[in-house]
């Protein structure tokens, strides 16, 4: 079965029903539709945008300018993780945090997958490589950020325990870990979350879309798993990195607790 | 006296430089406005917060230990306690009850007070608890942070007499306390903190 193709004007029959939502913010003035007007069409632009880029790295089909795409892509979401906490680090630590653990976990999954269970030929093939590094990105990202904002929330609140630990002669990583704990088990509990929803509260995104573009569901099934696992794997490892990095980043050599080094 | 503790050239950005020795079995007194740097003194002579300059403790200097091992030997107490169990015997090595209970009913604690839940526990009650705490280990060198500054004139004397006794069996104690008469009791020698130097009265 093939996927059907979509024509301008199938789109244009879908774009009117963002007219009925202007119509509707114009007659109930809720004053939403330049507001709406504004995203339909950033979506719209920014969309077709990446859809030329992906084109072109495709048909370039090197692998210098799929890791370079990959890397831009793991920029971007290093930023939304060091952007994201209340509290941060003063200076860049905050990004490099961010920077170091989104990208190990997308690339150690990613090439997991890549070489044992999706197998492309090459391995590297940016069909597969950039929609995958896409996909893990978006969620480990959510991972790091929620745990690193877990952490720096809690260790200047958990400041008196901590350094009554240390005050008895624990070490930092004895008198920290509670606080690491409970950061990675926070960037842990969305992908939990995902894991027991799906199927019965969501059809998860891939699965629907491999099965709109023809795909027996079972086989679509398979790849929903799979990616599963995935992101589960990398959720695990980027709320471990972005933990322990902050953990890392707030003792010194002399096992002091630095809260200095935050803003 | 044989000297316990020996600072020489303690600074951080924010006070010193500071001069002290200290005897095994004395007490210095630190006095001085809220803000002059007592407590920041004690704890860069703990090494809690970055500092440079040499410090021995029985002719050891702090560099060549661990900071850990240091910490142990010379144990800051804060002025606010730190928890972070449940219940407070929790915050005790394990099989250690029957001491602890002892050295809290010194300071008139009562040992159900044990099984508590730290956040029903008032400051005073926190604040004894965490001295006996320090104490169990038996540190050679105290650094007491306003360790009774919540508590009532009863409760006073009882640490008061619990820190004279573990003077006289060669406990070294750097005590900063708000209150005068407290300094004239305890301290052997006395300071006075001004913006972050170390003035004799």
């Amino acid at each position: 079965m093939n996927p059907i193709l979509l024509t301008p004007l199938d789109i244009s029959v879908a774009a009117s029903l963002i007219i009925l939502d202007a119509v509707l913010s114009i007659w109930l003035r809720l004053r939403l539709h330049r507001q709406i007007a504004v995203a339909a069409a950033r979506m719209v632009v920014q969309l077709v945008a990446i859809g030329y880029v992906l084109r072109f790295i495709f048909s370039l089909n090197n692998p210098a300018a799929t890791l370079l795409l990959i890397l831009v892509m793991v920029l971007v979401a290093a930023r939304e993780v060091a952007a994201r906490p209340e509290r941060r680090f003063k200076g860049h630590s905050n990004l490099v945090i961010g920077f170091v653990s989104v990208g190990f976990a997308t690339f150690i999954t990613a090439i997991l997958a890549l070489t044992t269970a999706i197998r492309p030929q090459p391995w590297f093939d940016p069909h597969y490589a950039i929609p995958l590094a896409g996909i893990i990105l978006g969620n480990v990202l959510n991972s790091a950020s929620l745990s690193l904002d877990s952490f720096l929330g809690s260790v200047r609140r958990e400041r008196p325990a901590i350094e009554a630990r240390l005050s008895l002669g624990e070490s930092y990583r004895e008198a920290i870990a509670p606080l690491v704990r409970e950061a990675i088990r926070r960037g842990l509990l969305p992908i939990i979350n995902q894991m027991s929803a799906a199927g019965i509260v969501t059809l998860p995104g891939i699965m629907t879309g491999q099965i709109l573009a023809g795909l027996d569901p079972l086989e679509a099934v398979k790849y929903q798993i799979l990616l599963m696992f995935l992101l589960s794997g990398g959720s695990g490892l980027s709320a471990l990195a972005a933990s322990y990095l902050a953990a890392w980043r707030l003792t010194d050599e002399r096992q002091r607790l630095r809260l200095d080094r935050l803003q | 006296m044989e000297t316990a503790l020996l600072v020489k050239e303690l600074r951080s950005e924010f006070a010193g430089p500071f001069e002290l020795t200290l005897g095994a079995g004395a007490c210095a007194a630190i006095t001085g406005p809220s803000g002059s740097g007592k407590s920041l003194f004690l704890r860069m002579i703990g090494d809690l917060d970055p500092n440079q300059g040499k410090v021995w403790l029985h002719g050891m200097e702090r560099g060549s230990l661990a900071a850990p091992e240091w910490r142990k030997r010379a144990t800051y107490v804060s002025a606010e306690s730190g928890w972070w169990a449940d219940t407070a015997i929790e915050h005790f090595a394990v099989n250690s009850r029957s001491e602890v209970a002892a050295l809290a009913a010194r300071l008139g604690l009562h040992p159900d007070l044990l099984d508590a839940s730290i956040v029903r526990l008032s400051t005073g009650e926190k604040q004894r608890l965490s001295l006996v705490r320090a104490l169990l280990q038996s540190p050679p060198v105290l650094l007491l942070d306003e360790p009774t500054g919540p508590l009532d004139e009863e409760s006073v004397v009882r640490v008061e007499a619990l820190l004279q006794e573990r003077m006289a069996t060669g406990t070294s104690i750097l005590l900063v306390t708000h209150d005068s008469s407290q300094a004239e009791r305890l301290g052997n020698q006395r300071y006075r903190m001004v913006a972050g130097h170390l003035e004799t009265p």
